[in-house]
């Protein structure tokens, strides 16, 4: 079989664990922060959601509305004032290995090369020296840097960054990908080629992904479900499934945007968040 | 003064000469990239090394104009050195006058011994002749009525020098020198010293190289220069050591721990202002002034500015770096180990270059106070001594040192740390 990465067979001793196809549960969460100042914030008020093993799930939002609170929920990174979230019926309580994460640039060790980098999750774990070169060489291979196994990060450019942080992860064969906003700081271009190399590796790994942006296409291409949050509390306004994502797996996203579904629903989600900017601004003024 | 216009108008005739001459050559070799707008923009000042050359060449040629040196071509006037003379009339109580002349040596300083006062005439009238010497830089009272038929005893009294009238208190310019009358009426005599310093003051600059050559062969106080500057070394290295050794994990604690936190910060935070000179006495006291005193008084400097550094570092670390690790599986240690530590490394350096310029200075004034060795040992009992020449290479090899400290430190740094502000 020839990957669609014009890549060989996998190495025998790496491959992607397909069998643990497992369903992420979150039930009734809710965030409440408590300020410095004496009051609160509800940064998520009951949110219900059950995600499918295998399924991409995009979460667009205005700034504010806990979309970050709740992908650092599922990731373990806070536990919930109440409400529970959970893999595949065990409870999510700590940050654990099957929950991978992929944050915007910055969070790479930049004292490392890109191989110690990729190899962290593999040698935190002891596996063999020669398992984790497998690992790390097909891993580099797969998101296309190959060449820059021993380059330092601050060496790279903030898309070949972005390509290693998706190695990393990638690496520890997670379940859950959890990414926050990965692909915010990148320019338009590079920006288009994350898209496509995140949409392939999702066809390829059969990882559920659960991927926050702002933008609004980036959702629309990359979700096979689109959540849209609402603020203050923080809920979930609305929710989408659409076929893009499904469409653009080894595709040109370019002729995915010409769908006839496309721009409609495009301009529908805007003026749904610009709506909610205008409210956020208006309360501000307010004084509320 | 006259030190400070020659200073600022070199800077000023060096700047315009630079600025002709590279006119001239930028425009023989045409001009690449040009600001328009450097004047505020801090990145278009570059340091002219032309300006650092002639500024360090400047120094040297100040110093060696305004002692003497052999080493400059041109000099500031020096002291007058060779014979001179001067008159001085005296009146007796019978209001009869009589001059005789005061011959006078002026010798070069530290050379006394191989000279003797002119030998003169006594000359007639009942004021005699009298002679001489005195060195560069000092006055001479000269006792004019000791020889004279009739002194101050008989009641004879000075009233002229060089034919000029004079009451006691009154400065007559002679020849190569001033002439003043002392409030008991005796003429005191200080030869024209030129704008030159005297070497007590201000050594020429051969003679502070012959010193170092001197004193790292024969040594100083039964220490070699060598060994002098060694055991300031051998002090900070080890307080600066044992200081990391302790504040590091020091800070670490509090930057990862509440309880450690909330335990160190009174201390940390009430210690960390008191210079560490201040602790000086104490340690004396508890110490004594040997080696054992020094290096806690270098721990106690360093301590607390690394274990500041390394709170500050792990403060420094990312979140989203520490929660990528624990999401790739990493347990607390090694989170630690391969996080926390090395993202650390930048600030902790700058901690240690911080506190090894602290130490270097402690330890010199340290070793002023009280010390049976060291640099700051060295200068302080050479200034006991007058031994300016001593004084001026100490304070110099002080400075080459602390340089050489911070440079070390810089490349070491590059070196361990090369991601430092490219993250
Ligand atoms: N650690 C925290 N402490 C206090 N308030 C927080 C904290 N994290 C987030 N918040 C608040 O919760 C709300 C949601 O934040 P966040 O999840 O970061 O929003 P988003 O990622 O959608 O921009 C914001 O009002 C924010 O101020
Ligand atoms: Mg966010």
């Amino acid at each position: 079989m020839q990957g669609r990465f014009g890549v060989k067979d996998p190495e025998p001793t790496f491959s992607w664990n397909f069998t643990n196809m497992s369903d992420l549960t979150i039930d009734c969460v809710s965030m409440r922060f408590n300020l410095p100042s004496g009051d609160s914030i509800l940064a998520l008020e009951n949110i219900s959601l059950d995600i499918k093993g295998g399924e991409i799930l995009t979460v667009l939002g205005p700034s504010g509305c806990g979309k970050t609170t709740l992908l650092n929920i599922v990731a373990g990174f806070f536990s919930p004032t109440s409400g529970i979230v959970s893999l595949d019926g065990r409870p999510v309580t700590e940050p654990g290995p099957e929950r991978g994460m992929v944050f915007q640039q910055g969070a790479l060790f930049e004292w490392m090369n890109v191989r110690d980098n990729v190899a962290f999750g593999p040698s935190v774990k002891k596996l063999p020296k020669s398992e984790i070169d497998d690992i790390v060489d097909r891993l580099l291979e797969v998101v296309g840097l190959k060449d820059f196994k021993d380059k330092a990060i601050y060496e790279l450019s903030g898309g070949m960054q972005q390509r290693v942080a998706l190695a990393r992860c990638l690496a520890n064969d997670p379940e859950v990908i959890l990414m926050d906003e990965p692909l915010g700081a990148l320019d338009a271009l590079t920006r288009e080629k994350m898209q496509g190399l995140v949409l392939n590796l999702w066809d390829e790994t059969k990882k559920t992904i659960i991927l926050i942006t702002h933008s609004v296409e980036e959702a629309l291409l990359l979700g096979g479900r689109l959540l849209v949050m609402a603020p203050r509390p923080g809920r979930i306004h609305k929710e989408y499934r659409l076929p893009f994502a499904a469409l653009g797996v080894g595709a040109d996203l370019r002729e995915i945007k010409k769908h006839d579904e496309f721009g409609p629903r495009r301009d529908e989600i805007l003026s749904m968040i610009w709506d909610m900017e205008e409210e956020i601004m208006g309360r501000m003024e307010t004084g509320m | 003064m006259i030190i400070l216009l020659a200073y600022v108008a070199i800077f000023v005739v060096a700047y315009v000469a630079v600025r002709q001459i590279s006119g001239r050559l930028t425009h023989l070799w045409g001009v690449t990239a040009r600001k328009t707008v450097t004047f505020g923009d801090e990145s278009a000042v570059t340091s002219d090394r032309w300006a650092s050359v002639i500024s360090v060449i400047t120094i040297f040629l100040l110093w060696g104009a305004f002692t003497g040196s052999k080493l400059t071509p041109f000099h500031v006037p020096g002291p007058f050195i060779g014979e001179t003379s001067f008159t001085y009339t005296s009146e007796n109580l019978d209001g009869t006058r009589d001059d005789a002349t005061v011959a006078v040596l002026v010798f070069e300083v530290g050379a006394e011994g191989d000279f003797n006062p002119p030998e003169v005439e006594p000359g007639p009238g009942f004021a005699k002749n009298d002679s001489v010497k005195v060195g560069a830089w000092r006055s001479v009272l000269v006792r004019v009525d000791k020889n004279d038929e009739s002194g101050r005893e008989d009641g004879a009294k000075v009233v002229a020098i060089d034919g000029r009238e004079v009451e006691p208190g009154d400065s007559v310019n002679v020849n190569s020198g001033t002439v003043t009358i002392s409030s008991k009426g005796t003429p005191n005599f200080k030869p024209a010293e030129g704008w030159q310093m005297e070497p007590i003051w201000l050594p020429s600059p051969e003679a502070v190289v012959s010193r170092v050559a001197e004193i790292a062969q024969h040594g100083y106080q039964n220490s070699t220069l060598f060994q002098h500057v060694g055991w300031s070394l051998f002090r900070v290295v080890a307080g600066f050591v044992l200081g990391s050794l302790v504040g590091i994990p020091l800070g670490y604690a509090m930057g990862l721990n509440g309880w450690c936190r909330g335990w160190f910060d009174p201390i940390v935070e009430f210690m960390r202002p008191v210079p560490p000179l201040a602790l000086i006495p104490l340690v004396i006291i508890w110490a004594g002034i040997g080696e054992f005193g020094k290096i806690i008084l270098l721990f106690l400097a360093a301590l607390w500015i690394m274990a500041i550094a390394a709170r500050a570092g792990v403060s420094g670390v990312a979140i989203s770096k520490v929660h990528a690790a624990y999401s790739l599986g990493a347990n607390k240690f090694q989170i630690l180990r391969r996080v926390i530590i090395p993202n650390s490394l930048p600030e902790i350096f700058t901690g240690a270059r911080v506190a090894m310029g602290v130490c270097w200075g402690t330890v010199v004034a340290a070793e002023l106070v009280a010390a049976e060795r060291g640099a700051g040992m060295m200068i302080m009992v050479a200034s006991r001594f007058q031994l300016t020449d001593i004084v001026i290479m100490g304070i110099i090899l002080i400075g080459i040192i602390g340089f050489g400290i911070d440079i070390l430190m810089r490349t070491t740094e590059r070196w361990l740390i090369p991601w430092k502000g490219r993250g």
